[in-house]
């Protein structure tokens, strides 16, 4: 029996097949997700802010909050799982402007900068991305699929997208 | 520069101060909005809580509820933003009475009624900013108001990521008023932090 694991905003887990992880409306943070197709664990990670080393000290100690922060987190609970650094890759949703404020102001372009970090970092540590819906202005629900990595991304009014 | 470390800190520290604030500010904002659409108003005295991002994420309704989320910045003597909240039902009840088409129960709006929910969350935030002015006697400016409708959670990470950057929980202002049909109504309010100095400090409250 499949089993669905619901993360919440700055959460994170890692399961196998054939579970679920997902997370429900993400807006201008960032759900990433990886996945190793030989031993089929997958993990997910919904991070807020791109950067731990740009916010007051003490702030925070949830590293799921952030996108350095988290990948790297989501990544050590994969390898320990049990997955292969070589075999995983990623696939990432959300960073979507919820408001058209103008300007460079933070609710303007946090899910941009969250997007960008969130690629820097995938790209630092080697992890392929194989699927990236990041952007626009409205929310997106995200699932990942343990059997066979998929990605399924639902947003209102918009049909079902999977990467 | 703030004498406060961060948000959580002041939200924690002044929250009976945080509260009042919110309470006066919201029955402001209700008395507004009923006196122009001409509605009978009995006002539940607001909710205030301090949430984790988590609980703020659901302290409407469940996360994939599409709900109606109206943001502003404030400028002036205090700088930053705030955001008002209400479910499609409230949102779809509000423009009828504005639009006077009573039996309308569709839960998409048109542009004429997405422009008057724009004109009623820019009522509501200003009449709240007001009361805050008023107490403090500060300058403090609403400006164009912008409107989303999506996913509760997803339109709630917006302040969740503004709180975020300072520490881990956020404050949300709830009320209810109504006469046949409960209206729900949520404020979050999201000054700089150097804003709370000048707030307390303007209520003689020795930060």
């Amino acid at each position: 029996m499949a089993e669905t694991i619901k993360i919440g905003i700055a959460d994170i887990a890692v399961s196998k097949d054939p579970n679920i992880i997902t997370t429900l409306g993400l807006g201008s943070c960032i759900g990433i997700a990886m996945y190793d197709p030989q031993t089929k664990i997958g993990g997910l990670v919904h991070v807020m802010l791109p950067d731990s080393t740009k916010i007051r000290a003490g702030a925070s100690s949830n590293a799921a909050k952030f996108a350095d922060t988290g990948i790297q987190k989501l990544l050590d609970m994969m390898l320990k799982a049990g997955a292969s650094k070589s075999r995983i890759t990623a696939k990432i949703a959300g960073g979507a402007k919820m408001f058209e404020v103008s300007g460079s102001t933070d609710v303007g372009n946090v899910g941009d900068r969250n997007a960008e970090a969130s690629r820097a970092k995938l790209k630092a540590l080697g992890i392929r991305i194989v699927g990236d819906d990041c952007g626009a202005n409205y929310g997106r629900t995200v699932e990942l699929h343990c059997a066979d990595g998929k990605y399924v991304i639902k947003a209102v009014g918009k049909p079902l997208r999977t990467l | 520069m703030s004498k406060f470390e961060s948000l959580q800190e002041v939200n924690e520290k002044y929250f009976d101060v945080l509260k009042e604030i919110g309470n006066i500010g919201a029955g402001n904002a209700t008395t507004s909005i009923a006196n122009m659409l001409g509605i009978k108003i009995d006002m539940k005295v607001p909710a205030v809580q301090l949430l984790s991002f988590q609980e703020l994420e659901t302290a409407i309704c469940p996360e994939e509820e599409v709900i109606v989320g109206i943001f502003l910045g404030v400028t002036d003597d205090i700088t930053g933003s705030m955001m008002f909240l209400m479910r499609l039902e409230s949102a779809r009840y509000l423009v009828n009475i504005l639009m006077m088409s009573p039996d309308n129960t569709s839960l998409e709006f048109n542009e004429m009624e997405l422009s008057a929910l724009q004109e009623i969350g820019n009522i509501i935030a200003g009449s709240y900013l007001n009361a805050l002015a008023t107490m403090t006697n500060l300058k403090i400016q609403p400006t164009v108001p912008h409107l989303s409708i999506d996913m509760a959670a997803a339109i709630l990470s917006v302040p969740a990521i503004m709180f975020g950057m300072d520490g881990d929980s956020a404050l949300m202002i709830s009320t209810e008023f109504g006469d046949d049909v409960k209206i729900d109504g949520h404020f979050i309010l999201l000054p700089e932090l150097d804003s709370y100095d000048k707030i307390l400090e303007a209520l003689g409250i020795p930060v």
